[in-house]
């Protein structure tokens, strides 16, 4: 783990990296740099499996965090890249090119997330939403249990507790009492 | 409930194209109406004793009615049969949470049904939403969308709960209570406002027969 | 296979034909059709009775899991993961504990691996039988089906017994296990595995023997071992291809390193031979539920002492941990902020990469009867693809 990552060092002068266990490791990479990285790790250091890509969002910073979650199978490794996107106008480079399955992964991250890819083909398709046209629901400001009540007629009679209070009341009710 | 006028109107079908819209039915669904009362008693035995599911899995309940199907369990004993397609079926179980996207295929299949038809809840994802009551891609009430006339709480309900479900259905069916798809007949206008409130892209006609 | 010669030629992924010319026809199979497996929908065109292009629509079964962890706090999420994948709830349930239990720190105890590992096993095998269900009920063999799925269902009787839940278990939390093993279910298991055995026999002898089987199945599908990694597959569909790539041998989980067994694989990945495999790995399984059992350790230690879970905040963090599913690789990549609930919990399902990706490539050429056999036979389940 720690060869492939002085390499990357090395290679690509990349700075900020967190290992969490001894055969897992995220660094961050450059927005640009990343499709050359990716190529590089999947073609001479034997990462040639892409497990995941996926997104989180940060509205504090104002960025979403792209992860590519790649894997090799001879030192059986985990190699995790994150891109930090601006938040606004969030576009990625497209690789679509390199694994077969980019293509749906991007797709949804442009439904769920709201990330453009500029050419990676079928992404303006619908991945599991249809007609939808609020702000895409992945994203930390999207109010999923406001939407839900506005739109889907909630059956009366949900009572919703604080777990931490309605727990304490419960099992200590003299405790209340005592205040 | 009955005297209320019958609505003849014609509907608009407004989701599909110029070109497509003459060769899609207009017309509303019609109530049933009951052919006189020993007649009726026949017909509801014969109806409760062949019930034809729909094999829509819609939902994770349909993961317990695979073990209904076979051996263990063995739903064949009560007269029930999975079909394959609206055309031969009777009831559609709704195998718990539906999201939105299923809702639309939901509808259409339902209308497609032949009348009798008879609806059924499953799990308490379609009482309130159960799990996924803040979701924002499941429903969370059933009887807004579709008439249901048996609910089968649980998550999931056991293949037990089910049969308790369909047995329960039959003496409904016997007794004559079961007037879910008049009451869709009657309520058109509030079920498609409803449904048409979040199918978004309603690029169907406006009654599916 | 995939000779698209006599086809038209594909640009931007997409095949470009004309539909109006009267020599293709567009078939929709799914959502409400028989043969695929669960709610999703191919949307084939097809050329006489042969597949010529596929694309596969999901988003039938979304519920939106990853934003609904995020408003629960960590112990709320344990209920709702399982739900992601039915047939095999207990992937799910490890998964979230493991990646909580990594970024807050926490070691189990040595009795709860043993008993994680063995659920795993348990529910591994239950998935498997109701899969070679499906995969006989699409070339037309109802009788597996029948055995097969009456037999899982007294898998899932312990699975009641054990945690009260017969589809839905929730019986791995946070620090370990809810429950120790009752009271004579070793017992009832051994019954269950030996009838298990007994059937797989059978299923050999009418399945694998069966000449209609055999020729439907065989050259159907074929997974080259160059496409795996392109495509991302993993799991039993890699295995017959002839690699071996096991997460229970190759990253050790749980107690997966004290276990003797050995990886299965095939020299040829089509539909018979994936088949075979799985069926292989039930023995497999059986025989590695019988280990645990002899190596359980005793004592009624199995749960850490956690703390309040209701108010239990994770230290900031990133991890992805995984674990072999019976379609392969499993993941949850897990952020959290240093609060009572999750940042951000991705589940990475095997199906993605099978039913989006590998279905549409190996759907070209094939005879639209053998659809559902093909599709069955990748072991794809639609609601982990859209969660």
């Amino acid at each position: 783990m720690q060869e492939i990552l002085n390499k990357l060092i090395d290679r690509y002068a990349i700075e900020p990296i967190q290992e969490n266990r001894h055969n897992q490791a995220f660094v961050t990479i450059e927005k640009n740099r990343l499709p050359d990285v990716l190529t590089w790790l999947r073609d001479y250091e034997d990462y040639t499996h892409l497990a995941f890509i996926t997104a989180v969002d940060y509205p504090e910073i104002e960025k979403i965090q792209l992860t590519y979650m790649l894997h090799n199978y001879i030192l059986h490794t985990d190699l995790g890249l994150r891109v930090l996107l601006d938040r606004t106008r969030p576009e990625m480079v497209s690789i679509h090119h390199l694994w077969k399955q980019v293509a749906t992964y991007q797709r949804e991250l442009r439904e769920m997330f709201g990330i453009d890819f500029p050419g990676s083909p079928g992404l303006q398709e619908n991945f599991a939403l249809e007609g939808w046209k609020d702000i895409p629901p992945m994203r930390r400001d999207f109010d999923t249990k406001e939407y839900s009540e506005k739109t889907y007629f909630p059956r009366p009679g949900r009572q919703t507790h604080d777990p931490k209070e309605y727990m304490k009341e419960k099992l200590y009710p003299s405790a209340k009492e005592d205040k | 409930m009955d005297n209320k006028e019958i609505n003849n109107t014609k509907l608009a079908n407004e989701g599909l194209s110029e070109q497509d819209r003459p060769l899609f039915c207009d017309a509303r669904p019609q109530s049933y109406k009951p052919l006189g009362k020993y007649v009726e008693k026949f017909l509801n035995w014969a109806r409760a004793n062949s019930l034809w599911i729909l094999g829509y899995g819609t939902g994770c309940g349909a993961i317990e009615l695979r073990p209904l199907m076979t051996a263990r369990f063995d739903m064949f004993r009560w007269g029930l049969a999975p079909r394959p397609t609206p055309r031969q079926a009777g009831v559609f179980v709704i195998g718990g949470y539906m999201s939105v996207k299923t809702l639309k295929r939901v509808i259409r299949s339902y209308e497609q049904m032949q009348g009798p038809k008879f609806v059924i809840g499953l799990g308490s994802c379609t009482i309130n939403g159960g799990m996924y009551w803040d979701s924002y891609n499941t429903i969370n009430r059933l009887d807004h969308y579709l008439p249901v006339d048996i609910y089968i709480t649980g998550c999931m309900p056991r293949p037990e709960a089910l049969i308790a479900g369909f047995n329960k259905l039959k003496e409904m069916i016997k007794a004559g209570e079961t007037d879910g798809q008049n009451e869709y007949a009657r309520n058109f206008d509030w079920y498609k406002a409803n449904q048409k409130k979040i199918v978004k892209d309603w690029n169907m006609p406006d009654y599916n027969w | 296979m995939s000779d698209r010669s006599k086809f038209p030629p594909v640009i931007d992924g997409k095949a470009q034909f004309d539909l109006d010319s009267g020599k293709y026809i567009k078939v929709w199979q799914g959502p409400q059709h028989p043969g695929v497996t669960g709610n999703m929908a191919l949307e084939l065109i097809i050329s006489g009775d042969e597949v010529i292009d596929l694309t596969t629509h999901v988003g039938y079964l979304h519920r939106g899991f990853e934003k609904l962890m995020e408003r629960r706090r960590y112990i709320q999420c344990f209920p709702i993961v399982c739900r992601i994948c039915v047939p095999e709830p207990d992937t799910n349930e490890y998964l979230l504990a493991a990646a909580a239990e990594e970024l807050a720190g926490i070691e189990i105890p040595e009795k709860a691996k043993w008993l994680r590992t063995l659920t795993l096993e348990l529910s591994r095998l239950a998935s498997f039988l109701m899969w070679i269900g499906g995969q006989s009920g699409a070339f037309g063999m109802g009788t597996v089906a029948q055995w097969a799925i009456a037999q899982r269902d007294f898998i899932l009787d312990l699975f009641e017994e054990l945690s009260g839940g017969r589809v839905y278990h929730m019986y791995i939390v946070p620090g370990g296990v809810r429950d120790d093993l009752p009271s004579g279910w070793d017992k009832h298991l051994e019954d269950v595995l030996v009838k298990t055995e007994k059937m797989l026999k059978e299923i050999e002898i009418v399945m694998f023997n069966n000449v209609i089987f055999k020729m439907r199945a065989q050259n159907l599908g074929i997974i080259t071992p160059d496409m795996v990694d392109k495509f991302g597959i993993v799991g039993p569909n890699a295995r017959a291809a002839g690699l071996a790539r096991d997460l229970r041998k190759d990253e050790p989980y749980l107690i997966y390193d004290k276990l003797d067994f050995q990886v299965i694989t095939r020299d040829f990945s089509d539909a018979y031979n994936r088949t075979y495999l799985r069926w292989q790995e039930m023995w497999q399984s059986i025989g590695l539920i019988r280990q645990i059992m002899a190596g359980m350790p005793a004592g009624n230690d199995y749960h850490y002492n956690l703390p309040n879970v209701l108010n239990w905040k994770i230290p900031h963090g990133e991890t992805y941990v995984k674990a072999e599913s019976t379609r392969g690789e499993y993941g949850f990549y897990m952020v959290s902020d240093g609060s009572g609930y999750p940042r951000r919990v991705y589940v990475r399902g095997p199906s993605y990469t099978h039913a989006m990706a590998l279905l549409p490539h190996l759907a070209v050429n094939v005879n639209i009867a053998d659809m559902a056999g093909l599709m069955v036979s990748l072991h794809t389940y639609p609601p982990e693809i859209e969660r």
